[in-house]
């Protein structure tokens, strides 16, 4: 677009159009040139991750040139893989992750759409409230809730540190303020005209929910899918506070304290799980970029 | 709150019985309360009741079973590391925020400047570190910088320069863990400086270049000015965050060397997890909550203006 403005406007200029079109085509290099350089800078660490998965522990530990592999071998991925208790993690980490997301669609989407939707007393503060609590990052939580989880199982009995499942009521706090929020702004973006329309047509508040706004929203929904899967899945503090048995870890704090033994380090399959780990959110923004961005920078978002 | 809603309600419901419409009206908000009620039970119970509760904390002894006051706040300004930590946290999150958003800005100009159909592919590529969950990408970084066999180290040894220890120097080690959280963040604030280009007229280009303006004079009365609501936005957002974050110094130096790379977060983790004083943990988290105010307040002004222009 701007590039079709500049030429248009030195077109105009007659004799130097030339010129223009010449620091236009020196701008596009050096933009190229620059963009390269930071590619290199933003993709080396995954790079060198995926070169030292496919070394040998002797390879690496010969130093030769680390940025190359002589002997490509995938020993590390078979081991890892078979291997029960990285499957324990990765088993962990899906289920926790399906859960979560699930758990927080059921419970945004419906307050999404009655605070957008139906104003009742509260609802414009709830909605800014909401806003807030996202504001609220886990580290000034998790030494509260370490100490609530042992209260609580002092009065009941019931363990829950050191439990898998009790990232399943942990996480949402961590997406629902923020899939509420997004959805909110995408729900106030459907005409009123539409639900209008179904509540003439005799449509309860549950049809118009479930046949208008979930289907006319559905990109929305998506992104905020893609959102909750992100956090829970790279979520590292509250498993690493809550969860210590190799059992209950997931696979972020799985691969950080099992693989790495004191000063024994196997850097092979440290990359290796690093890259196993890395894979599932790389291959959904491979094939839903645009939802991922769209979720990620709706209204702003950590970084 | 709640209950005078609920109460409310069903007193309004029984005062006006005959009006049908007024009943279906009170209805709706009763729907809508429900359908909001496990929200604020979630929020209410796991984000606001232990924000207050570390609060309380704070206030008792190590062993949790005596009110000690202020104590544990007077004990931490005595201790050396204690306004190390400050000091470090501020320096982290002002730094890394200022190069994220000048390397987002610079690179989303760049992309900006290409061609239409390739910036997809550019601004594809340039998102991974976002996408990568940071305590993986971080475990690269902490190989890459590895004492023996650092990767960059071996680079520097071919052109003739001395190697750098990496994690084992406290002021490379503060650089690393900075390098890193860039690295992981200046991503973000591309992809939001890129939405913000791609929002400025093309008209206020096109008259500027009437008006003659150089390159520089467009960036600074069109560019900036335009941009301006969003990188202050992004700016903020980033700065609360990092100033809480966790995952890179954790797994990168574990505040190491000597506790001197520590931010309010990991060594929040290390005395009150790790070290078994809660109330002392709880109180070092405390020490966010000012910076984190701030920006809320700022943040949510924005939202209030924004929500008033709309």
């Amino acid at each position: 677009m701007t590039a079709a403005v500049t030429t248009n406007s030195a077109s105009a200029a007659g004799p130097r159009y030339g010129s223009m079109s010449n620091d236009r085509k020196w701008a596009l290099r050096w933009s190229y040139f620059f963009l390269i350089l930071f590619a290199i800078f933003f993709l080396t660490p995954p790079i060198y991750m995926l070169i030292t998965s496919l070394k040998t522990s002797q390879e690496i530990s010969a130093i030769t040139n680390p940025w190359w592999v002589y002997n490509p071998t995938l020993d590390n991925y078979r081991e890892l893989l078979s291997s029960n208790q990285y499957q324990r993690f990765f088993l962990n980490s899906s289920i926790v992750t399906i859960c979560v997301v699930t758990i927080t669609m059921l419970i945004s989407v419906p307050a999404a759409f009655a605070l957008s939707r139906m104003k009742f007393w509260g609802s414009t503060i709830l909605g800014m409230g909401v806003f807030l609590t996202y504001l609220i990052p886990e580290t000034l939580l998790f030494i509260p809730l370490f100490k609530m989880m042992a209260v609580f199982n002092e009065i009941t009995g019931i363990t829950l540190i050191n439990r898998w499942w009790v990232l399943l009521i942990l996480y949402p706090t961590l997406t629902v303020p923020f899939t509420t929020w997004i959805m909110i702004g995408y729900f106030a973006s459907i005409p009123k005209e539409l639900d209008e329309a179904a509540l003439i047509d005799g449509a309860n508040w549950w049809q118009t929910l479930t046949k208008i706004f979930i289907p006319v929203a559905l990109p929305g929904l998506i992104a905020a899918m893609i959102f909750a899967f992100t956090v829970s899945w790279a979520q590292f503090l509250y498993p690493l506070a809550f969860t210590t048995s190799e059992s209950q870890l997931v696979l972020p704090v799985g691969i950080i304290t099992t693989l790495i033994k004191g000063d024994v380090f196997n850097w092979g399959q440290i990359m290796t799980g690093a890259l196993l780990g890395a894979a599932p959110p790389l291959i959904i923004y491979a094939f839903l970029m645009d939802y991922y961005i769209a979720g990620l920078t709706a209204g702003a978002t950590k970084g | 709150m709640v209950d005078a809603t609920m109460k409310s309600d069903a007193a309004a419901l029984r005062a006006d019985k005959r009006g049908s419409l007024q009943k279906t009206f009170q209805r709706k908000s009763t729907i809508a309360f429900l359908m909001t009620l496990p929200l604020i039970v979630l929020i209410a119970l796991l984000v606001l009741y232990p924000a207050i509760y570390a609060v309380h904390l704070a206030t008792l002894n190590k062993t949790m079973e005596r009110f000690v006051g202020l104590s544990n706040f007077t004990f931490l300004f005595k201790r050396e590391t204690f306004w190390m930590v400050v000091w470090q946290s501020c320096i982290f999150a002002i730094t890394a925020v200022f190069f994220k958003a000048v390397i987002g800005f610079i690179v989303a100009h760049l992309v900006h400047n290409i061609p239409d159909k390739g910036q997809r592919k550019w601004r594809g590529m340039l998102l991974v570190p976002w996408v990568i969950p940071p305590a993986m990408s971080t475990l690269a970084w902490l190989w890459l910088f590895d004492p023996s066999y650092s990767a960059f180290n071996w680079i520097f040894e071919r052109i003739g320069i001395d190697p750098v220890p990496w994690l084992g120097d406290v002021y490379w080690a503060r650089f690393c863990v900075i390098l890193v959280n860039v690295w992981i963040g200046a991503p973000f604030f591309m992809i939001m400086y890129l939405a913000a280009l791609k929002s400025v007229p093309d008209q206020l280009y096109e008259a500027a270049k009437i008006d003659g303006a150089n390159w520089w004079q467009t960036m600074r009365f069109v560019t900036i000015p335009m941009m301006r609501n969003i990188i202050m936005i992004t700016a903020l957002f980033s700065t609360i965050v990092t100033f809480a974050n966790f995952d890179i110094v954790r797994v990168l130096t574990r505040g190491d060397p000597l506790d001197q790379t520590h931010v309010f977060a990991t060594w929040a983790f290390r005395l009150g997890i790790e070290g078994g004083d809660i109330p002392l943990g709880a109180a070092i988290s405390l020490f966010m909550v000012p910076i984190l105010t701030i920006g809320a307040i700022f943040i949510l002004r924005d939202i209030v203006k924004r929500g008033n222009e709309a």
